[in-house]
């Protein structure tokens, strides 16, 4: 262990705090916008620093900014410590759960191996269960220690929907591990890197399709979110298990819902839509043909980027007195910025083909183009989250255990089964 | 036992997924749909564009005048002694002139109070208070500012033909 491991540890920590945590205003705003869309409204658009609005943006850093300031309530009945503690365990948990994922292929620096994930642990899948399962502790304590009726009915609901699904969800990787016959994550996503009959990556999605069914819909399940948000149910618990809370309080439960969004999603990707892996696009092959590979993807983000600046020009005339200050100008000034943007892609593609990369560029670049992989699909996998989320009403708790135990639970069974024959009569 | 027949097969209800599918179908229609033409939504840029309200809405009160700019009112209580909310305070004077002899020193209406049921437009036999001034954003930031009075009451016009409800539906709501 010298600097340079320590360093690298740190860094990885930092990187995936600070992914989880920007996740979060950028979630907020995926819903809000995509919520909006959805309802055939605009979603908010007017909040502004200058001419900033960045489609909407903002809005989220003036909520941040009222919740910060807002006054932190404690009801005189709660019990002081568990209810302190709620919140912090939900924080927790969300956060350190993400610490197995990984998120780019094993780098070699100068002889030396670096895993692209906080823990390289081998029990990767259970230490995902062992920690997700203590997410239900901080809807409880919060429900039990606040001392009221609604909080008390959200948390009750809470631990016995999230215990529920947790079987299913367990049992529904047993597939996965039988097949790979190793929990630890990377090893599963390097073999996801290979083609299915030539043509389709060999992506878990494909190989264990129900197992991803009833895993996606746990993941609903433990992350709380509609159609499985029991534990708020705002039109029938007031807020659920955070009713009582205020300001960064319930801040910070909000956070958290957003955090485990992000993991869930990471985890469902991970497991079953190839990880960091590119489709068709193996470790080594990016790293041996890295020049080629950056020079389209050069030319395609210069289309893009062109492509974004006309649009925004167009904006820009159409709205042109639409708020009468500065905020007039954003649309061009974004156009400006991309439409350089492209230009200095386009340039940079030229004096590409004079000179030879050197020969750190390679493993960097693949590194960047697997964590970008990884980002894209995450936010994806996040996209359904928010579009199941406003297009299915809430369950009501019977047809919730019932899915749970009657349906999801044999489900994964015969999952199973099914896999165990298939394995013995294929080898 | 009463059966009830469907016209879905309940099996495929009961599986969930497939009718997911078909809801979540919708909604991304809907939202690809508005994410390339937002000029096509059921919205208006509210405070920017003003939505304008129906005739006959019953929007902030106003005294109407007579030619010479006095108030039509001739101080009769009868808008006060209607008001459910009792929130009209009229203070009588007695006027020079003797066809009216009457007439309002002061006329506040608390709108905190008024619940705009339109009571005193119907009372009133001289059509002296209507409720056609079109206005229905109220906003300040003192409780007292709320009480308006009779010169404010005055100044208030009615509200312009040009500015009268905008035909903004729903899309759905056309055809019906
Ligand atoms: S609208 Fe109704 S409540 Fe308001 S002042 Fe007139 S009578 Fe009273
Ligand atoms: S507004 Fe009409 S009803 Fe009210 S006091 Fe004046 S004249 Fe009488």
């Amino acid at each position: 262990m010298d600097l340079l491991d320590f360093g690298i540890i740190f860094a990885r920590a930092i990187f995936v705090i600070v992914f989880c945590l920007t996740m979060v205003p950028v979630l907020i705003w995926l819903e809000r916008k995509g919520a909006a869309l959805i309802q055939d409204r605009i979603g908010p658009n007017r909040t502004s620093i200058g001419f900033l609005r960045l489609g909407g943006l903002i809005q989220i850093i003036a909520d941040a900014v009222k919740i910060f300031f807002k006054e932190d309530v404690t009801p005189g009945t709660v019990h002081k410590f568990y209810f302190y503690l709620a919140p912090f365990i939900a924080g927790f948990v969300s956060l350190s759960t993400f610490a197995v994922i990984p998120f780019a292929d094993n780098l070699k620096i100068g002889g030396k191996l670096v895993h692209m994930q906080v823990l390289n642990i081998d029990a990767g899948l259970l230490y995902f269960f062992a920690i997700v399962s203590l997410s239900v502790y901080s809807v409880v304590l919060a429900g039990w220690s606040s001392n009221s009726k609604f909080p008390l009915l959200g948390g009750i609901r809470a631990s016995a929907q999230m215990i529920s699904y947790e079987i299913p969800m367990g049992l529904s990787v047993i597939g996965l591990m039988m097949i790979y016959g190793s929990p630890h994550l990377n090893d599963m996503v390097q073999r996801q890197g290979e083609l299915l009959w030539g043509f389709l990556p060999r992506w878990n999605v494909f190989l264990q399709p129900v197992a991803a069914m009833i895993f996606i819909i746990c993941a609903f399940a433990e992350t709380n979110r509609n159609p499985f948000d029991l534990a708020e149910g705002e039109s029938e618990l007031v807020g659920g298990f955070h009713t009582e809370y205020s300001s960064m309080k319930f801040g910070l439960f909000f956070m958290a819902e957003y955090i485990s969004m992000v993991v869930s999603s990471g985890f469902i990707v991970t497991l079953f839509f190839g990880g960091w892996q590119i489709p068709f696009l193996t470790t080594e092959l990016l790293t041996n043909y890295a020049k080629p590979i950056i020079q389209i993807s050069l030319v395609l983000a210069s289309l893009i980027s062109f492509y974004i600046c006309t649009n925004l020009y167009t904006y820009h005339k159409v709205h042109k007195n639409r708020w009468k200050d500065s905020r007039d100008y954003e649309g061009l000034i974004f156009s400006v910025i991309t439409g350089i943007a492209s230009i200095i892609m386009l340039v940079v593609l030229v004096l590409m083909s004079y000179i030879d990369l050197p020969t750190w560029l390679p493993p960097v670049f693949t590194l960047l183009a697997q964590v970008a992989s990884f980002v894209i699909k995450v936010f994806l996998m996040c996209w359904v989250f928010v579009w199941v989320r406003w297009t299915l009403p809430r369950f009501r708790y019977d047809q919730l255990m019932n899915l749970g135990w009657k349906s999801l639970l044999p489900l994964a069974l015969l999952n199973i089964f099914v896999t165990g024959a298939v394995i013995l009569f294929l080898g | 036992m009463i059966k009830v027949s469907r016209d879905v097969s309940e099996l495929k209800e009961d599986i969930y997924i497939i009718e997911i599918m078909k809801g979540l179908g919708v909604t991304i229609g809907h939202m690809f749909k508005n994410m390339f033409d937002l000029s096509k939504l059921p919205v208006i840029d509210y405070p920017n564009q003003e939505k304008g309200i129906p005739e006959g809405y019953r929007g902030k009160h106003r005294l109407t005048q007579r030619e010479n700019g006095d108030p039509k009112c001739v101080a009769c209580m009868m808008c006060a002694t209607a008001c459910p909310a009792d929130c009209i305070h009229i203070e009588a004077a007695e006027t020079s002139n003797n066809a009216i002899e009457k007439y309002p020193n002061r006329f506040d209406i608390d709108l905190l109070e008024c619940v705009f049921c339109g009571m005193c437009v119907e009372a009133c036999p001289v059509d002296a208070i209507r409720m056609d001034s079109g206005i229905y954003s109220m906003v300040d930031f003192n409780r007292r500012d709320f009480v308006v009075t009779k010169n404010e009451l005055l100044a208030i016009k009615p509200q312009l033909e040009s500015t009268k409800a905008l035909d903004i539906r729903h899309p759905m709501q056309k055809y019906k």
